[in-house]
This record gives C-alpha cells, sequence and structure tokens, in this order.
C-alpha cells in the first residue's frame, strides 16, 4: 500500500538540490574519496587482496604440514634465512604464520569485505540516502583500517619477525613475544578505531537517512543484518581496544595486568609486581571475538536473504521472524564468550550458564536459516552465480553451526577442544559459509558498482570448483579432530602415535586447498576483466525490487536523481494480480510498469 | 541529492545526525571504565597520590564544563564573541589540568612510584594517561572550533551550533569519567 | 528563545556550584573514619550524585530524545555484562582462596613450575 502521509514529509525532506558534478582531481575522485561507494569499493578491493595474502599464508602452512621438512617449492628460496633456511620453514615462522593467518583473515579481509565494503556500498543505496550521514568520518574510517593493515603487514619485517603467539594473544606468552606482537597490538588499535567510527557511521545512517516511507519494518532484510552488526562492532570491539592497551602497557611500560606474581620466564624470575590476571586476557579477548563471530555471519546471511529471495522470486518467508532472531542473536553474542575458556579451569557454575546462554544462541540461527530454506520452497528459482553461492551458503553454514554445538557443551569440549574439529567447525561458518555468500554478493551487486555483469562461465567455474575443493579441505579436519589431533602443530601432528590413522589426511587437505587457490584465478580474471569487458545492464539486470537498483549503475554522486520513497516492503515478488513478477519499492503505484530492465 | 537531518531535526526520531552520532560513540566509551580490574592490593589512595592536587584538578576540571557549556548557551543567544570569551576559557582550563596532571606524575616519578611498582600504579597511570589523552583530543577539538572552525558560524549558524553541542557532549562526558575516576583513584 | 537559554544559564551555574560543594564534601568525607565497605559506598553515591547533574544538565539528557534513552539502555545493559568479566576473573582464583590457606605463598610457588 502506498503510503501518502510519508511521501510528503518526502517532499520536504528530500529537498536536494543536484549538486553539480564539479571535476575532481584523481585524488579526491577515487583516493580521498568521501562518497560512500567509493569507500565501499577500496574497502572490497582491500578486503579482497588481504584474504588473497592470507590465504597464501595458509598454503604455506600447508606445505609445512603435508610435507613436514621439505623445502619449500618455487618460493621457498625468497623467504629468506630467518624465516627459512634453505627454504626449510622454522618453527617460529610457522607459528608467525599462523597467528596472522587469523588475525589477517578476521580482522583485514572478511570483516573490511563485509561490512567495509558490502554496508558501505549497499547499504546507503538500499535506505535511499544519497551518501553516509558522515562522509569525512568514513574516508577517515578507511584510512585508519588501511594504517592498521600496513602496521599489521610490515610487522613480518621487524627482528623476530610478526605476532606469533596465535591470532587471540593469549597472556603471558603474547607479553613475553617478539617485538611484531607490540605491532600486532599498534595495529589492532587502529583496525578497531576504524570499526568504532564506522559502526557510528552505519547506525546513524540507517536510523536517519532512511528514505520517507521506509520503516523499520520495510527494511531489506541485509540492512537490518548491517545495523545488527553494527551495533556489535560498537559494543564489543572497545573492550579489547581497551585490553590491547593494558596488554600494550604491559609489554612497553613493564605493568602487570595480565602477569601473576612469581611468573618463572626462561629459568628466570620474571621482573615484574605481578598481581594481574591472566584469564582476565582471555576474558575480555573473547568477549570481543565471540560477538566478532556473529560480526562475520550477519552481513553474509543479510547479503544471502537478499539473493535468495530475488532468485526463487518470492519474498522471504518469515520477515518478522527473522528480524526479531537477528536482534535477539545481537543481544545473546554478548553472553556466549566463555565456552572459548571451558578447559581455563574457569569452574563448573561458569561453564553450565554459559553452554546455557550457547544453546539458547542457536535457537535464532536455526530459526534464520530454517527461513531462508523455505523460502526456496514453491520458489520459481533461477540459478543464476550469485544463487549458486547463496544456495551453497546455506548446506554450508548449517555444517559449521551444527559442529559448533558440541563445543558448546562444556563435557564433549574437553575432547574437542584446540583439536582441527575447532579449525573445521569455524571455518565452516566463515570459509565456506560467509566467504561464499560474500562472493555471491560480489556477483550480485558488481552490475551496480560497475554497470556491467561478470561473466557467467567463469562464475559458475569458479563456483564448483571453490564448492569442491573447500569441502575438500575442511570436511577431512572435522574427521582429525574428531580423532583427536592438536592444531598449531608444526609438524602437523606427526610426532604423535595417535594421530597415525589420520596423518593421511594432511596431504588431501593441502592440495584441497591449492585446488582452491587455483580455482580463484578464475575469480580475480573475471573481477578484472569484466570491469572493462563485461556485458553491459541497465540499471536493474536482476529484476530486483529494493531501492538500491532504482539507481542507476554505476549510481553518480548522490545516488538518485530524485529523493526515492518507499511505498511498500522489501520483497514483493510475484505479488498476484501485478503485471510483473517483481513490484520496486519505489513504485507509487502497484499497477505501474515497472523500471525498465 | 544532499545528505539530509544534518541540522533539522528527522521527525520521527527528533534528532540530527550529529547529536545521534556523539551519543553513540559515548555509549562505545563506555567500556573503558573497565579498565578499574582488580588489583590484588589496593592501598589506600590518600597515602600514594597527592590529595589536594586532585581535589584542585577536580575543580579544574568541573569548572572548563561549566564554561564549555556556557560557551554553548552563548551561540544559543547568537554571541559569537562570548563564545570565543568562554571557550578560551574551556581550553586554557584543560591545560591547566594538564599541566597540574603533570606536576602530580613528577612527583610520583620523584617517589619513585611507576608503572611497574604495582598494579594499583599501573592502573592509576594507566587511565590517568588515558583520560589524559581524551583531554588532548578535546583541547584539539575545542581549539579547531574556536578557531578556524569558527567560520562557519557566518554560513551555517545553525550547524556550527550543533557542532559545538557535539563538542561540548564529549567534554562533559571527559569530566564525567574524571569525576568518578578521582574518588576511585585517589580517596579509596 | 533568548529567555529559555537564560533560564538556562542560571541551572548551569546552580549545578556548577554543586558540583563544586560536592567535591570538597569527597575529600572531606575520606578523612572520615568509615570502614572501607562504607567508604566506597559513600564516595560512589557522592560520584554518582555529580554524574547525573552533569549528565542531565550539562549534557541536557533531562530534556532528550527517546532514541538517545534507547541507546543509553542499551549501553547499559551490555555495561553490565561487561562487568561480569572482572568477576569472573575473580571467580577463578575463589578457589585458591578457600583451599590454600595462605593465599600468596603457594600461588607464587606453583607460579615457579
Amino acid at each position: 500500500m502506498p503510503d501518502v502521509t510519508t511521501a510528503e514529509h518526502a517532499a520536504k525532506a528530500g529537498h536536494g538540490h543536484e549538486h553539480g558534478h564539479e571535476e575532481q582531481s584523481f585524488w579526491r575522485q577515487y583516493i580521498f574519496s568521501v562518497d560512500h561507494k567509493v569507500i565501499g569499493i577500496q574497502y572490497a578491493i582491500t578486503g579482497l587482496l588481504f584474504l588473497l595474502f592470507g590465504f597464501g599464508l595458509m598454503m604455506l602452512m600447508r606445505w609445512q604440514i603435508a610435507y613436514p621438512g621439505a623445502p619449500i617449492p618455487l618460493i621457498g628460496g625468497l623467504l629468506g634465512d630467518e624465516r627459512a633456511p634453505g627454504g626449510i620453514m622454522l618453527p617460529e615462522f610457522y607459528n608467525q604464520l599462523g597467528a596472522m593467518h587469523g588475525t589477517i583473515m578476521v580482522f583485514l579481509g572478511v570483516v573490511p569485505l563485509a561490512v567495509g565494503g558490502f554496508g558501505n556500498f549497499v547499504l546507503p543505496l538500499q535506505i535511499g540516502a544519497p551518501d553516509m550521514a558522515f562522509p569525512k568520518l568514513n574516508m577517515a574510517s578507511y584510512w585508519s583500517f588501511f594504517l592498521g593493515g600496513v602496521v599489521m603487514f610490515a610487522s613480518f619485517f621487524v627482528p623476530g619477525g610478526a605476532a606469533n603467539s596465535g591470532w587471540t594473544s593469549y597472556a603471558p606468552l603474547s607479553v613475553f613475544a617478539t617485538t611484531g606482537q607490540t605491532l600486532w597490538l599498534v595495529g589492532m588499535i587502529f583496525l578497531i578505531t576504524s570499526s568504532l567510527l564506522g559502526s557510528v557511521n552505519f547506525i546513524v545512517t540507517t536510523i536517519q537517512l532512511r528514505a520517507p516511507g521506509l520503516s523499520f519494518m520495510r527494511l531489506p532484510f541485509f540492512v537490518w543484518a548491517q545495523l545488527v552488526t553494527a551495533f556489535l562492532l560498537l559494543l564489543a570491539f572497545p573492550p579489547l581496544e581497551a585490553a590491547g592497551v593494558l596488554q600494550l602497557m604491559d609489554r612497553v611500560a613493564g605493568t602487570s595486568f595480565f602477569l601473576p606474581s612469581g611468573l618463572v620466564y626462561a629459568d628466570a624470575p620474571w621482573e615484574a609486581s605481578g598481581g594481574g590476571s591472566v584469564l582476565l586476557w582471555q576474558h575480555l579477548f573473547w568477549f570481543l571475538a565471540h560477538p566478532e563471530v556473529y560480526v562475520l555471519i550477519l552481513p553474509a546471511m543479510g547479503i544471502v536473504a537478499e539473493i535468495l529471495a530475488n532468485n526463487t522470486r518470492k519474498p522471504v518467508w518469515g520477515y518478522r521472524v527473522l528480524v526479531y532472531s537477528v536482534v535477539f542473536l545481537g543481544f545473546m553474542s554478548f553472553v556466549v564468550w566463555a565456552p572459548h575458556m571451558f578447559l581455563t579451569g574457569m569452574g563448573t557454575t561458569m561453564s553450565s550458564f554459559f553452554q546455557t546462554t550457547t544453546m539458547i544462541i542457536s535457537i535464532p540461527s536455526v530459526v534464520i536459516l530454517s527461513a531462508l530454506f523455505i523460502t526456496l520452497y514453491g520458489g520459481s528459482i533461477r540459478f543464476t552465480v550469485p544463487m549458486l553461492f547463496a544456495l551453497a551458503f546455506l548446506p554450508m553454514f548449517g555444517i559449521g553451526g551444527l559442529t559448533g554445538l558440541p563445543l558448546g557443551l562444556s563435557a564433549p569440549d574437553i575432547h574437542l577442544h584446540d583439536t582441527y574439529y575447532v579449525i573445521g567447525h569455524f571455518h565452516y561458518v566463515v570459509a565456506p559459509g560467509t566467504l561464499m555468500a560474500l562472493f555471491g554478493g560480489i556477483y550480485y551487486w558488481f552490475p551496480k558498482a560497475t554497470g556491467r555483469k561478470m561473466s557467467d562461465l567463469l562464475g559458475r567455474i569458479h563456483f564448483w570448483g571453490s564448492f569442491v575443493a573447500i569441502n575438500v579441505v575442511f570436511m577431512p579436519m572435522l574427521y582429525q579432530g574428531t580423532a583427536g589431533m592438536n592444531r598449531r602443530m608444526y609438524d602437523g601432528g606427526e610426532q604423535y602415535q595417535m594421530n597415525a590413522d589420520v596423518l593421511w589426511l594432511n596431504e588431501v587437505i593441502s592440495i584441497g586447498a591449492w585446488v582452491l587457490a587455483f580455482f580463484q584465478l578464475f575469480f580475480i580474471y573475471n573481477f578484472f576483466n569484466s570491469i572493462k569487458r563485461g556485458e553491459k545492464v541497465g540499471a536493474n539486470p536482476w529484476q530486483a525490487t529494493t531501492i538500491e537498483w532504482q539507481a542507476p549503475s554505476p549510481p553518480p554522486h548522490g545516488n538518485f536523481a530524485a529523493p526515492p520513497v518507499a511505498y511498500r516492503g522489501p520483497y514483493e515478488y510475484s505479488v498476484p494480480g501485478a503485471p510483473n513478477d517483481f513490484v520496486m519499492q519505489g513504485d507509487p503505484d502497484s499497477a505501474a510498469q515497472p523500471a525498465k530492465v | 541529492m544532499d545528505i539530509p537531518y544534518i541540522v533539522e531535526e528527522r521527525a520521527d526520531t527528533g534528532l540530527n545526525n550529529v547529536k545521534l552520532g556523539i551519543w553513540l560513540f559515548l555509549a562505545s566509551e563506555a567500556s573503558y571504565v573497565l579498565l578499574r580490574l582488580m588489583a590484588v592490593e589496593w592501598p589506600l589512595g590518600v597515602d600514594v597520590l597527592n590529595v589536594p592536587l586532585g581535589a584542585v584538578n577536580t575543580a579544574v576540571l568541573i569548572g572548563s564544563s561549566v564554561t564549555m557549556v556556557m560557551a554553548y548557551a552563548s551561540l544559543k543567544m547568537d554571541s559569537l564573541d562570548r563564545y570565543k570569551w568562554w571557550m578560551s576559557w574551556t581550553i586554557g582550563l584543560a591545560l591547566l589540568f594538564m599541566v597540574i596532571k603533570g606536576f602530580e606524575y613528577n612527583h610520583e616519578f620523584d617517589i619513585g612510584n611507576f608503572p611497574w611498582t604495582s598494579t594499583y600504579l599501573a592502573i592509576y597511570f594507566t587511565m590517568t594517561g588515558l583520560h589524559a589523552l581524551h583531554i588532548i583530543g578535546g583541547v584539539i577539538v575545542n581549539s579547531y572550533f574556536l578557531g578556524p572552525g569558527a567560520k562557519m558560524w557566518e554560513t551555517n549558524k545553525a550547524q556550527f551550533t550543533n557542532r559545538v553541542e557535539a563538542a561540548g557532549l564529549y567534554w562533559h562526558f571527559v569530566d564525567l569519567v574524571w569525576i568518578f575516576l578521582f574518588p576511585v583513584l585517589y580517596l579509596l | 528563545m533568548s529567555e529559555d537559554v537564560q533560564a538556562h544559564i542560571r541551572t548551569y551555574r546552580k549545578v556548577g556550584g554543586a558540583l563544586a560543594v560536592l567535591t570538597v564534601v569527597t575529600v572531606l568525607v575520606s578523612y572520615l573514619p568509615f570502614g572501607v565497605p562504607l567508604a566506597v559506598t559513600v564516595a560512589l553515591i557522592i560520584a554518582a550524585t555529580k554524574g547525573s547533574l552533569v549528565v542531565s544538565f550539562f549534557m541536557h539528557l533531562i530534556e532528550e530524545r527517546r532514541a538517545i534513552y534507547a541507546t543509553l539502555l542499551l549501553t547499559a545493559f551490555f555495561f553490565i555484562v561487561l562487568l561480569f568479566i572482572p568477576l569472573l576473573g575473580h571467580a577463578d582464583k575463589l578457589g585458591e582462596y578457600y583451599t590454600v590457606p595462605n593465599a600468596n605463598a603457594p600461588v607464587a610457588e606453583s607460579g615457579a613450575h
């Protein structure tokens, strides 16, 4: 139904005089731009590059795990004597790779791509806003992120190499670690500042700049997911920043926030006042890092909901249920951090409390996943490339979520803790889960960003290759872990007799990882080639309903020629009686012809 | 299209963008209070720290909060001159606070109290240090609004007033933190 | 409008005065021979009073909009959860206090292994 009262208010609020397109210098337009679309693309490309880099680190590690002690082929000689003399990886370097792979993938890869990239590019368009609420803050956020990335990258080249205490940086190990850890902390402070600025911007933009008529219950699910994500970032990241400052003080100013009394290091008493708590770091870290899991997954769910509705040609099933679930999920994510710490001697009362909350949080996740599955039922599905990725997300996230349940219960966690099972579990959530959705999102919104489609054939090759290879990588890990094989083993677990039966899988996984890398080449070629030579498309190539498809592709500075108004919910597909199978949110009259395709 | 609600308030939320933004930022800052951890031994602050100096500093900071709010009120009353007068006082008092803080730190170092001496002192130095960083940030922002930023008054009074209000909210928040820090660190 | 601001300014002066007085009170109270629990309570009550004065009048929270209250409510909820962290960190030491008569010496020794 058209909403008339808000439409009037539209005319008043959106008194936007068309800002002339003054010629801007190359630097202002593409590098230090304040336009949310440019910043979004900057985030996305930087994020993708870091994902590639982090993946590269992992491929090096997989070589060492599959063939312990064998010289690394091709690039082994380039790594230098302090990392890999004669091409054979040193244990210290392996530790650096492990810590930095985690840090880079999470903080410099997935979050910037999912939140910084998609959030910045899609969210303002989807709510019909001309830009983010604070464009300069947005630019500051990107450059703070970039600086953090540079610091992290540079830490590989300081004496002792990059941080090597794991991506969790547990104290006291991290307090004794080499200089790289200091740079890690400094880098994290930049990254956290960046997401803090970004999240304030996202929340204000969503609350304040929604197009007239776009009430909260008419927001596309993607916007809801981003909004909840922004709140998680806003509230969960500062404690880690505080913790990072404390650890920095421990390392630089000699304080003992995380150092207990009477600590002995390298056979000598450690010179510090002591009296701190080692567990405190873990509490603080996981207080961020568990909500962080939802920061990684919620935008992916949002993207999948958009793609599913568009390609099943029917509304997302149970929109309200989805919204309530995602908000509840956001709340609960703050009280589920301790399952990561069941084996720290935290006490059974604490464990019982946290295993209860962890079981509770699985309910909204299952509700969301079920609603997305039910959306498929009875739809006339178009198997486009984005849809393939979105479809793959559902079972992959399902596996990731279900394998998490045993880890959330304190009894099975005793067996599974710190094994490859844990690695398999969270990678199923983040890699085959989130990354599949993010790739789908790239294929889906690429036409909006560039005005051209990515190649369909290459997209399909990329999808099927990645889908098979990524399961070859992570499925055996669950098996190895259940057999008791520990993670973080420099020799891939060879030294333990009990791993003998599952050791052969190491090679399988490694080959899977390299095959996965091979299929990414199709994506990289497709991505860059399509910018210049992709098939040209109009404003709404997917015949979608949400407001971003009303803007020209690519949208100009200021996005919309006239301020858009929302007249209905976000997923009006296959409305009975309508001339087309979709009615756009911004169409004043439901019987009107849809915008030109 | 221009970005809406920079100055005027959105009807259904009753807010402009800046105000919502600054409150969200302050909300996130709340977690730094967490830095008051538990130290195994917590000495009586009176025995270690200089209470009179701390008390004077509290008064100085509260004073700068008062002048800050006066500066904002002056803009509301359409007087840029009075705004500049009060804003100068705000910045001056903040600098005075930092100077006194410097004497305090110096005094602590002289009697052999360093961050690595005990967890209590570690907390003292970390918390007051972070607070001082916030003060420095506030001084920089306020100086900008006193100097070059004030040019906006000629082009867009309402937006400039909003900006000063947001800066004020931040400044009062820094004051607020000190109001709690002072008794916790010095007196308990 | 101007009348309105004048009224505000009068309030600011009063609040500023009250804050100054309360600061003196805080210092004076700290010299009274209270036990630690009472001293903490009194000091925090005074600090909370001062804090609410600042927030209500200087930051105009008393006449603020619903959306701001909602934000702060969310923060309050979150903050309470956050306070559990030091408590939980403390909880893992409680066992030691119960089982070990002399809390300091054995802890130092066990660290040496």
